[in-house]
């Protein structure tokens, strides 16, 4: 067989792939390319008030204008480069504080993995929304705040899991095979655990961006998340809540846009999961 | 029922012809069972034998018209009692099933539900197929628990599974699948879980109860001395198909196939002594060692001596206290007394406080190699991340020792180093897990239970291996077993446990030839001999041997 470079290989899995998966990877490059050249694709400037209050769809605002005369269509354009950008970075650092730790639990035991799992319990037992509400009113609204905080509050879940798993392969005689050769705590968790749980990490974490998303959506909705004049898909939907009263449809669209992502970065995950755990190819 | 069976001497109870089972795997569609055609007098038992893979499970469950998740039976005919069973519905079937044909599973402490009494569980299936009262059910119960030498039947009925032994459970299960009064019952492996001076004491009352009450069985097990004893004809099978068949003692003295003549001589393999083993310092040393978990001291006062490039065996039942042992060796399990000395100089109990020229020159090779190797590793990294890690060798350095150790065990370096675990078969991962022990020449190599789950073929193969590379690179083994017969092909010396005591030790031909211990004698004499009147003539010479229950404590 030839050897194969890295972009062969995509392409061939891509075209293995099942039609949800493929339908899935459009949608997220879509939404990728959107995010990456929104001042391109938008028609008008971010926060740029162009035209009347609550106007019609025309030729001139495709998706019409919002509460306060800017486009919709170049809002929700940015609105993707806003809240999927933000989500993504908090569920990477929200996975990347809790699986590490899980398995820093898992791998030192003892006291150690006791105190940070009571901790985490202390942390889990303050409902989310109420503690992300608390934070950001004393700290204020910035975005490192915000990210800050939901990483926090979303890596306990991340923990659980982690340590849940990883505490299954722990116990597997590979792990004693390596700590009978004096491997160091670095070793077995990068090299011996997390490989065996990345399977069930990477489906959480589909799961997870999903939840920060709308997390992040309800604060923004409640006024503490993004805050005005960025374009963000949640406070889109509050700011523009009272149109639903005329039948219009405008508020749904963000809401659409964030349903749409979900269920496409959802179908990716499933795929990845499926296809890793053959180890086949 | 109805149409008569077309044979003529004597009505066949069983008849399976030319059956075809396939198995949907990953690789498409397999055939695992391939035109194998068996059949079944009343009172008559068939032994089926095989390694794993065979296809003697999917038989046997393919004689109740079932054919597991993933399988389905795709040509051939199965008539019990003249009646095809092929084409019946699900509905009919289990009509069928325990109270016509009965099934005894491996694992009796899987098969019982730990949140119901015994009694109940026993008479469950009678009460609903054969539509007896509960009272009639629960009196058959107790009449073949009696026969199965319970002396108090309705005290052990109202205890729960977990309040009796392993070796009660399946002789319990034995009696679940009898009180429905079925034709034929299939025994699948029932002793194997157990350990073989509680396996004599089964094996005895199944036979016993078959034989009194007259009933038809297949007895399935890969062990060829238990079904010897067992039954009147064995069937070989290999890969899906029958090897041949003939009555147990014409197969037993004059097999004409080559395969079963390689079954009948595994265990012929016995190390060659190589005679220089005296007079040197022992390898390691462990004196007045004790262990436990937690409050419970599971070894007690351990004391032995491994001698360079001798292979000890530590032999024992489950419980003796043989696994803790070589974890206490490894450093993974501390000790609560005693000490340890290697190559002269003391060793510290804990792994973490061992130098890396202990921890390189003390291996250990696990029981399963299936959860011994990690499923994301090739075999490259496996073998070579000692290479790396306690010869500081890298690239292609480090993969040339990859590669003569994987020549050295029997394993082509081109074509195995780049696999992952799940594309080698158990035999060639348990070599890769010896590889890994070996490749940086260690001095002491632990063996936990290494061939256990292995086929005996294989399991041959790997003592061999173990034999050939402990003269090759002068180590010494401590060979961990609970059988016999492997320890007294492979050690020098034995170390005979029991309740974390080391009962008895000494040279492996002394003590297989003239224990002095009680319970190494009961232990030896427990091992099932290729004779098949050694359960007879065991039963008779050792009566003092606990047939009965022996009611453990609640």
């Amino acid at each position: 067989m030839r050897p194969m470079t890295t972009a062969r290989l995509a392409i061939r899995s891509f075209s293995r792939a099942p039609m949800s998966a493929r339908m899935g990877l459009m949608l997220v490059f879509t939404y990728a390319l959107v995010a990456v050249l929104a001042p391109v694709l938008a028609p008008y400037g971010e926060t740029e008030i162009v035209g009347a209050e609550y106007a019609p769809l025309s030729s001139n605002f495709p998706l019409g204008t919002d509460n306060i005369g800017r486009d919709m269509l170049t809002r929700l354009i940015y609105g993707a480069r806003n809240s999927v950008g933000i989500a993504l970075l908090t569920s990477c650092l929200s996975f990347l504080l809790g699986s590490i730790a899980g398995l820093l639990a898992v791998a030192v035991g003892g006291r150690f993995e006791m105190i940070l799992s009571r901790v985490v319990d202390v942390l889990m037992a303050v409902p989310a929304l109420i503690a992300a509400l608390m934070v950001l009113t004393i700290s204020g609204t910035s975005v490192v705040a915000l990210v800050v905080t939901i990483a926090v509050i979303d890596a306990t879940r991340v923990y659980r899991l982690a340590r849940s798993v990883g505490a299954n392969v722990m116990v597997l005689d590979f792990i004693r095979a390596a700590e009978l050769r004096g491997e160091g705590l670095r070793w077995i968790i990068i090299r011996e655990l997390l490989p065996n749980i990345v399977q069930p990490l990477a489906a959480e974490f589909g799961m997870r961006f999903s939840f920060v998303f709308l997390f992040i959506s309800s604060l923004s909705f409640l006024g503490l998340g993004l805050q005005p004049p960025t374009a963000d898909w949640g406070s889109m939907v509050r700011e523009n809540a009272i149109l639903i009263s005329f039948g219009n449809i405008t508020p749904l669209l963000p809401a659409l846009a964030i349903a749409v992502l979900t269920v496409a970065v959802n179908f990716c995950v499933d795929w990845f999961v499926q296809h890793s755990s053959g180890l086949k190819d | 029922m109805t149409d008569p069976a077309p044979q003529t001497e004597a009505p066949l109870l069983l008849d399976i012809r030319d059956l075809w089972i396939e198995a949907v795997g990953e690789d498409g569609v397999k055939p695992i069972v391939k035109g194998i055609s068996l059949h079944l007098r009343p009172g008559e038992v068939l032994g089926l034998i095989g390694e794993s893979g065979a296809g003697k499970s999917t038989l046997g469950l393919a004689a109740m018209g079932y054919a597991r998740p993933g399988c389905r039976i795709t040509r051939g005919s199965i008539r019990f009692k003249g009646q095809e069973l092929l084409g019946l519905t699900e509905t009919q079937l289990t009509a069928l099933r325990g109270r016509c044909i009965a099934y005894v599973a491996q694992s009796a402490a899987a098969a019982f539900n730990p949140a119901h009494r015994l009694i109940d569980q026993i008479t469950e299936t009678a009460i609903r197929s054969s539509r007896i009262s509960r009272d009639q059910a629960e009196s058959r119960a107790r009449d073949l628990l009696r026969r199965m030498h319970f002396n108090d039947p309705d005290a052990i009925g109202r205890r729960y599974p977990h309040q009796v032994s392993g070796g009660q459970l399946q002789r319990l299960m034995t009696a679940m699948a009898m009180v429905a009064d079925p034709d034929i019952i299939i025994f699948d492996e029932p002793t194997t879980a157990l350990d073989v001076t509680t396996q004599i004491g089964v094996l005895a009352s199944i036979r016993e109860v078959i034989r009194d009450l007259g009933k038809a069985a297949i007895y399935i097990t890969h062990d060829l001395a238990l079904v010897a004893q067992m039954a009147d004809r064995i069937k070989v099978l290999r890969y899906g198909s029958e090897v041949e068949e003939a009555p147990t003692r014409v197969m037993l003295s004059d097999p004409r196939e080559d395969y079963t003549r390689s079954l009948w001589a595994v265990r012929r393999f016995r190390k060659t002594n190589d005679g220089a083993l005296k007079a040197e310092a022992p390898v390691l040393e462990i004196r007045q060692m004790s262990a436990g978990y937690g409050n419970r001291t599971v070894i007690q006062d351990i004391d032995l001596a491994v001698g360079a490039r001798e292979t000890l065996a530590i032999v024992g039942e489950s419980g003796s206290g043989k696994s803790t042992t070589a974890q206490v060796i490894c450093g993974l399990l501390a000790p609560s007394n005693g000490a340890l000395e290697f190559q002269g100089a003391p060793l510290s109990p804990d792994r973490k406080g061992r130098s890396r020229q202990q921890l390189r020159d003390i291996q250990m090779v696990f029981q399963m190699p299936d959860t011994a190797l990690n499923p994301r590793q090739r075999v490259r990294d496996i073998v070579g991340r000692p290479v790396e890690l306690f010869l500081g060798l890298r690239g292609k350095q480090k993969d040339d020792r990859v590669g003569d150790i994987l020549s050295m065990i029997g394993m082509e370096p081109g074509k195995f180093i780049d696999r992952f675990p799940h594309e080698l078969s158990g035999g060639q991962k348990q070599r890769i897990a010896i590889a890994r022990a070996l490749v940086c020449e260690p001095k002491l190599v632990i063996c936990d239970e290494v061939t256990s789950s292995l086929d005996q073929l294989v399991a041959e193969e790997i003592l061999m291996l173990l034999d050939r590379t402990r003269k090759a690179l002068g180590l010494s083994y401590v060979f961990v077993s609970h059988d016999l017969e492997t320890v007294r092909a492979i050690a020098d010396r034995v170390v005979v446990m029991s309740n974390g005591r080391i009962v008895e030790q000494g040279a492996t031909d002394s003590i297989f030839a003239s224990p002095e211990n009680e319970y190494t004698r009961l232990l030896l004499a427990s091992v099932p001999e290729m004779n098949a009147d050694w359960l007879t003539r065991r039963l008779s010479e050792f009566t003092e041997i606990d047939v009965g229950p022996n009611f453990p404590p609640i």
